[in-house]
């Protein structure tokens, strides 16, 4: 009958490898994106074999080199450092804050909008004017008040980035629950007789995670930002580690004749940002069956 | 075990919900009640189908939510096999589970997006236990295939199906766990008459080779007809007529019902006297008849008497006080 078929429409290439490239041609954007992503975790994972020099080891021949084709492709700092090697050791730090930071935030957040969202009541008045209060200061606020309690150090810049996230978080995880819990299919199970706890397990917590997931793709970038700012204002990670908030920083005193030791590591962080900003979205596009294209 | 021929019995079932006092916030007049069902007296026996009908705001969806026990009567009780469904514990609400599957009329957000068409047909049967699970995929495969859907379809999810595709599903999982009654909202509105024919055809023959009971709330008298051999008019809250499906819909003695009949367009015919207005609102109702207000046939007593759902005729009963058919119930 009419009704059976399926509504896939006809695929013109049918191989493998010609499908992958039909994909690569709707997704330019997407594919570079991601490739480029790729690079910077492959950088930051094999960073001693990558890096032409170790990231603090200084060249007492070449101070504030400019970039050149020979030993220091990209130039050396005031201090004779290698500054191809010390933004590639720096992916390590970023991506890892970046990721370090956004599990905390995504995790405190499914927690705390869970239980506001199933809960309801007072326990979800309280929790939501906890978030309230998490998101009345920007982020980048909220991170140096914790890293003054807290100390300054990686472990330290990735718990205080990572709970400045959580009330956003939290505020979408909860939204998302009020919403799927008001669906049919939720009734739907209730008058099977499915329990409570199965009731959420099975049919809420799978259609809160994949939002979840897609706001965290898009919430690494900015991770990173706020651990740069932090960096770049002194209170993040400590000198000598190559952070690029911290080498832009240092750069920043040379920026009329030596522009290259600002702008190296500034260029990898915008092109990072860049990236994963169309990645995060490629992704949603992937998720969300009301954005995803056709063919 | 003896089973009672009754699987649902509704006696008096009132649902009143209390919407404040007139004036909002400040008000200091009584509170005011909305009476969404006004005692509601129905059955359903094993092996029978009937029909709801009614305008919007009769009353159909709190009357189907107490059925379903998702919400409690004010007044009245609501029976299942002889238990009322809101107390069922234990092995009756298990038994309750079982035996009552629902249809939606949202039949897309009924289903869970995330879970594939194999793990919705069979939810019912992992959660009742009803099979090992080395024979769940030919479970699935059988009941995808009595509702005419090819077994390939296990691994996709809804979003890939059609309208007609996934009202199929959520009538194969409702089949999943072999019910008594079949409770279905609205189950073939707003689909393409095709579609809607073929689902209708499949649900009379599931009525007739599984012997399964079905509640059907429907607008569509036509629907009503095919399916259900009783029917039950609904006007706000009350059932204003009741019987045989045939007997109903041929000779209708509540006016409400020959309006409803002749609100129906039929092939080359002008729609005859539409029924004015709209349904009025279910708080602070007027003495009387609750239709006298919309009704041709109205008289002065009407405004003034409430009349009763009683036996007209064999099988049949209405509540006016100046019927269509036959001799008038009260004289």
């Amino acid at each position: 009958m009419a009704d059976v078929a399926l509504s896939s429409p006809p695929r013109a290439a049918h191989s493998r490898g010609a499908m992958a490239w039909a994909y690569v041609r709707g997704h330019v954007w997407f594919v570079i994106a991601a490739v480029v992503v790729g690079a910077y975790v492959f950088a930051a994972a094999f960073a001693p074999f990558v890096a032409p020099f170790a990231p603090t080891e200084q060249d007492m021949m070449s101070f504030m080199a400019p970039p050149a084709w020979g030993a220091h492709l990209l130039g050396t700092d005031s201090f004779g450092q290698d500054l191809l090697s010390r933004t590639i050791y720096g992916a390590r730090y970023a991506l890892l804050i970046g990721l370090g930071a956004v599990a905390i935030g995504a995790g405190g957040g499914l927690v705390i909008g869970l239980a506001a969202g199933l809960i309801g009541g007072r326990v979800e008045w309280a929790l939501m004017r906890l978030v309230d209060s998490l998101l009345a200061l920007p982020s980048l606020i909220m991170a140096i008040a914790f890293i003054s309690i807290l100390g300054q150090g990686v472990d330290k810049v990735v718990l205080a980035v990572g709970v400045a996230l959580i009330g956003p978080f939290s505020r979408t995880v909860r939204g998302d629950v009020l919403q799927v819990k008001a669906q049919p299919f939720v009734e739907a199970a209730r008058l099977m007789g499915v329990g409570t706890l199965a009731i959420v397990w099975r049919h809420i917590i799978p259609n809160v995670i994949f939002p979840l997931a897609v706001q965290a793709t898009i919430r690494v970038s900015y991770a990173i930002l706020v651990s740069s700012g932090l960096s770049f204002i002194g209170i993040g990670v400590t000198p000598p580690t190559p952070d690029w908030g911290l080498m832009i920083a240092e750069g920043r005193s040379f920026v009329s004749f030596a522009p290259w030791i600002a702008g190296v590591p500034g260029a990898a962080l915008a092109v990072l940002l860049i990236a994963l900003s169309v990645v995060g979205d490629g992704v949603r596009e992937q998720f969300d069956p009301k954005l995803r294209k056709e063919g | 075990m003896s089973t009672p021929p009754e699987l649902f019995r509704l006696l008096d079932v009132e649902k009143a919900y209390d919407v404040g006092r007139k004036g909002g916030l400040f008000a200091s007049g009584p509170r005011r009640r909305l009476a969404a069902l006004d005692g509601v007296r129905l059955s359903l026996k094993a092996g029978e189908s009937v029909a709801i009908v009614g305008e919007s705001g009769s009353g159909k969806t709190t009357l189907l939510r107490v059925l379903l026990g998702l919400t409690s009567p004010t007044d009245g009780r609501a029976l299942y096999r002889e238990k009322d469904i809101t107390l069922l514990q234990g092995d009756d609400r298990d038994r309750f589970c079982r035996e009552v599957a629902m249809i939606y009329q949202d039949a897309r957000g009924s289903l869970n997006p995330r879970m594939s068409i194999l793990d919705l047909v069979a939810e019912p049967l992992d959660h009742h236990g009803l099979c090992k699970p080395s024979e769940r995929r030919d479970r699935v495969a059988a009941l995808l295939s009595r509702v005419g859907l090819p077994p390939e379809m296990m691994e996709r999810y809804t979003s890939a199906l059609s309208g007609g595709q996934v009202r199929r599903v959520a009538i194969a999982r409702a089949l999943a766990s072999a019910p008594a009654v079949l409770v279905a909202d609205e189950a073939v509105s707003g689909l393409d008459v095709s579609t809607q024919a073929q689902l209708l055809k499949l649900l009379r023959d599931l009525q007739r080779e599984m012997g399964v009971s079905m509640l059907f709330i429907t607008h569509d008298l036509g629907v009503a007809a095919y399916l259900c051999e009783r029917i039950a008019v609904m006007y706000l809250g009350r059932i204003v007529e009741t019987g045989l499906t045939k007997d109903v819909l041929s000779a209708p003695a509540h006016p409400y019902t020959r309006a409803l009949l002749n609100a129906a367009p039929k092939f080359f015919e002008p729609i005859a006297e539409p029924l004015g207005g709209e349904i009025p609102s279910p708080i602070d109702l007027p003495p009387g008849c609750r239709f006298a207000g919309r009704c041709p046939e109205a008289r002065d007593d009407c405004r003034a008497r409430d009349p009763e759902l009683v036996a007209g005729a064999p099988n049949r009963a209405f509540a006016c006080l100046h019927p269509l058919i036959g001799e008038p119930a009260f004289a």
